[in-house]
């Protein structure tokens, strides 16, 4: 690592930890992201890296260790507390309501009401229109409940729902896991347009290459313990399936 | 046809219930008018009964749409009812005519309130017990359904508790516990501008979000036949008249002079039965218009994901149960002024007929699915099988048989249904 970068970072994870049952699923797991960058997770099916940034989501607490947003202590112990820090996710299993529409699932839990206090179906409808119309063109079915759309469709509501609120904080867990070359490209697109506009984002996904493309730094990780971090100039593809495969950070010529 | 029930987009769930419905009434005139010498099932008296017996199991089925949706089960609503029939009864028979004197006004108020109260926090701790004790609500309310039953009978020491307050007796209906002739019209007028008021506001709220308007004649048969329905059931209740005890106690008390023809005093909607229109208004209201309605529907969709979006899933199942304790404390009410008594039996076998009606109505046990109006049709099948087993002459052997062959055949139905719809 060449340069440090010395202005505050958005989020610090300091040795983070958590088990379930007798497994160590995020062993003392140190990271960290500036605004304006997307830092990548990788590593095999199970390394921990879902449960690493569900805990920054509020999803689980931690056993140990601390969560900084903009070098202050934050306590994240609810989705709610998360969301307060302006933490917005895009879970791997996309935890959505089947039954109900796309509106009613992007504005879930924050539904625009009426005067009165009632919910504003009309109105959250058209904003979804609206949100659509940017992500997914071709987005159609938004009065149907979200378990008759397809698995790249579903993905595109989980999307619109994490981008809709202005988030400071991105997490995107496989975001193109389902999604066809043409919708993954303009995930690719919303990312550099929301990394433009200094939101910080911890991005998952198994495809290496498209994560050296897209991301500013990557960290890997394995049995729960983070392998290393490096930035994507410094590494080749190789040197990163190195680190996935065999735990062990490549040998660098200095 | 297929035509017209698209462009009225009505739901064809809702006419299949209605069909059976029909059917129910029809079948037990007819099988009547055949093998006991009279039909007696689609007269005035007999619907208006119906209504009024369907006022105590529609109010909790409302409640228990919401505890289904949500993927849980309260087996206790028929305990808590008895139970807090027997505190109300305590309440007013007992406890306020000595401070306030027998009659005194507010006794029923409080006596209500008392019962309204009891059930929600009944409700409440069963719900605290499913949410953070993480006690299946099988098990919470099945303990429920014999720990409030047992309790009832402690608190009466199994003894019957009347006579009620006569005010608090209104609420469960008979001649005076209902509103008259001019009374039902004012309520049907009202009804009728209503059902107007829904398709023009329909109309408007279309236009303005550019959703496509359903065709003129579509909206008006919906609100001829909306209306009409209405009308209808005005004029049923209207139809049946006090009995001539009745009428001529009344008229001896008012000093009315009774014509040679004798006196024709409609009875009107029952109370009990506008205490059911209101509740279901309320219920449906909550449902589809507000947050909490939404977040029981994203609760039972995938609770998981309803956590994820920030609500508070555990806070929201207490609130559940602590409303369907609250409806059950209702029931309470409409139950024992009915009966004019207290007993700590009342209630009994209720939640088998409320979780029934539920089902029957369209609340799915995977749960994300139900809706309010379907709760109360199935509260009205299931009582119409009842009084019309009664008015045959089956015995109780041959009527459980039956109410629970239906229960399984509508759940069955309904699966075929949905796979269909699919
Ligand atoms: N709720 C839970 N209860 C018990 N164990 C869990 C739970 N969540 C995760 N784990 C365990 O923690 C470990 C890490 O899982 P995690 O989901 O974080 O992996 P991942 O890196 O996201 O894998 P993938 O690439 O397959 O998504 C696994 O061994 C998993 O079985
Ligand atoms: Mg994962």
């Amino acid at each position: 690592m060449t340069t440090q970068r010395t202005d505050t970072p958005l989020v610090q994870l300091k040795d983070i930890s958590i088990s379930f049952g007798g497994i160590r699923a995020v062993d003392h797991v140190s990271l960290d992201l500036y605004p304006g960058e997307v830092v990548g997770l990788l590593g095999h099916n199970g390394a921990g890296k879902s449960t690493l940034i569900k805990i920054l989501a509020g999803a689980y607490q931690k056993d140990g260790g601390e969560i900084l947003i903009n070098g202050e202590h934050a306590e994240i112990n609810s989705p709610r507390d998360a969301r307060d820090f302006n933490i917005e996710t895009i879970y791997q299993t996309l935890a959505l309501a089947d039954n109900l529409d796309a509106a009613s699932n992007l504005f879930l839990g924050r539904e625009l009401v009426t005067g009165l206090g009632f919910v504003d179906d009309a109105k959250m409808e058209n904003e979804t229109a609206k949100i659509m119309a940017r992500l997914n063109p071709n987005f159609k079915k938004l009065k149907e409940p979200v378990s008759a759309l397809s698995g790249g469709q579903r993905q595109s509501v989980a999307i619109a729902r994490a981008v809709y609120f202005n988030a400071k904080i991105l997490i995107m867990d496989e975001p193109t896991a389902a999604l066809g070359v043409h919708e993954t490209q303009m995930v690719a697109e919303l990312i550099q347009e929301l990394k433009k506009q200094g939101l910080g984002i911890f991005l998952i996904s198994h495809d290496t290459r498209e994560m050296l493309e897209l991301c500013d730094r990557v960290s890997v990780m394995k049995n729960g313990k983070l392998i290393g971090t490096e930035r994507v100039e410094d590494v080749t593809e190789d040197d990163i399936l190195s680190m996935i495969i065999m735990g062990k950070k490549p040998d660098k010529a200095a | 046809m297929a035509r017209f029930f698209r462009e009225t987009e009505l739901d064809t769930r809702l006419l299949g219930m209605l069909g059976a419905l029909a059917l129910i009434w029809i079948g037990f005139h007819f099988y009547g008018q055949m093998f006991r010498g009279g039909g007696f099932f689609l007269t005035p008296r007999n619907l208006w009964n119906l209504s009024v017996q369907t006022a105590s199991i529609g109010i909790m089925a409302t409640g228990m749409v919401l505890v289904i949706i949500t993927r849980h089960i309260d087996l206790s609503v028929g305990s808590v009812l008895g139970f807090c029939a027997i505190i109300m009864g305590v309440v007013q028979v007992n406890v306020l005519p000595q401070y306030l004197g027998l009659g005194h006004p507010v006794i029923w108020i409080i006596a209500v309130l008392v019962g309204i109260v009891c059930g929600t926090f009944i409700g409440a701790f069963h719900g605290a017990l499913i949410a953070y004790g993480k006690i299946p609500a099988f098990i919470v309310t099945l303990g429920g359904l014999l720990v409030w039953r047992g309790a009832a009978f402690l608190v009466a020491r199994g003894e019957t508790i009347s006579p009620v307050d006569p005010t608090f007796a209104l609420l469960g209906g008979g001649p005076y516990g209902a509103i008259g002739s001019t009374g039902s019209w004012i309520v049907g007028l009202l009804g009728c501008a209503a059902v107007l008021g829904l398709v023009v506001l329909g109309r408007r709220k279309r236009r303005i979000f550019h959703i496509t308007q359903r065709p003129v004649w579509a909206e008006s048969f919906i609100a001829v036949v909306g209306c009409g329905a209405v009308i209808g059931a005005v004029m049923l209740v209207n139809a049946y008249p006090w009995p001539r005890g009745i009428v001529r106690r009344y008229a001896a008390a008012n000093e009315i002079e009774i014509p040679a023809e004798g006196l024709f005093i409609s009875h009107g909607f029952a109370i009990p039965v506008l205490i059911l229109v209101a509740v279901a208004i309320f219920m449906t209201i909550l449902m589809s218009r507000s947050r909490f309605g939404r977040y029981v529907y994203a609760i039972g969709g995938n609770p998981e994901a309803a956590e994820l979006a920030g609500i508070n899933t555990r806070w929201m199942t207490v609130k559940i149960f602590a409303l369907m304790g609250a409806l059950a404390g209702l029931s309470a009410v409409v139950a024992s002024a009915r009966l004019g008594s207290a007993t700590n039996a009342l209630g009994t076998l209720d939640e088998l007929y409320v979780i029934a009606a539920a089902v029957i109505g369209g609340t799915s046990l995977a749960g994300g699915v139900g809706t309010i109006y379907g709760a109360i049709l199935g509260a009205l099948v299931m009582q119409s099988l009842q009084t019309g087993m009664v008015l045959i002459g089956f015995d109780a052997a041959m009527q459980q048989i039956v109410v629970g062959s239906v229960l399984v055949l509508a759940v069955y139905l309904d699966i075929l249904y949905r796979r269909k719809s699919k």
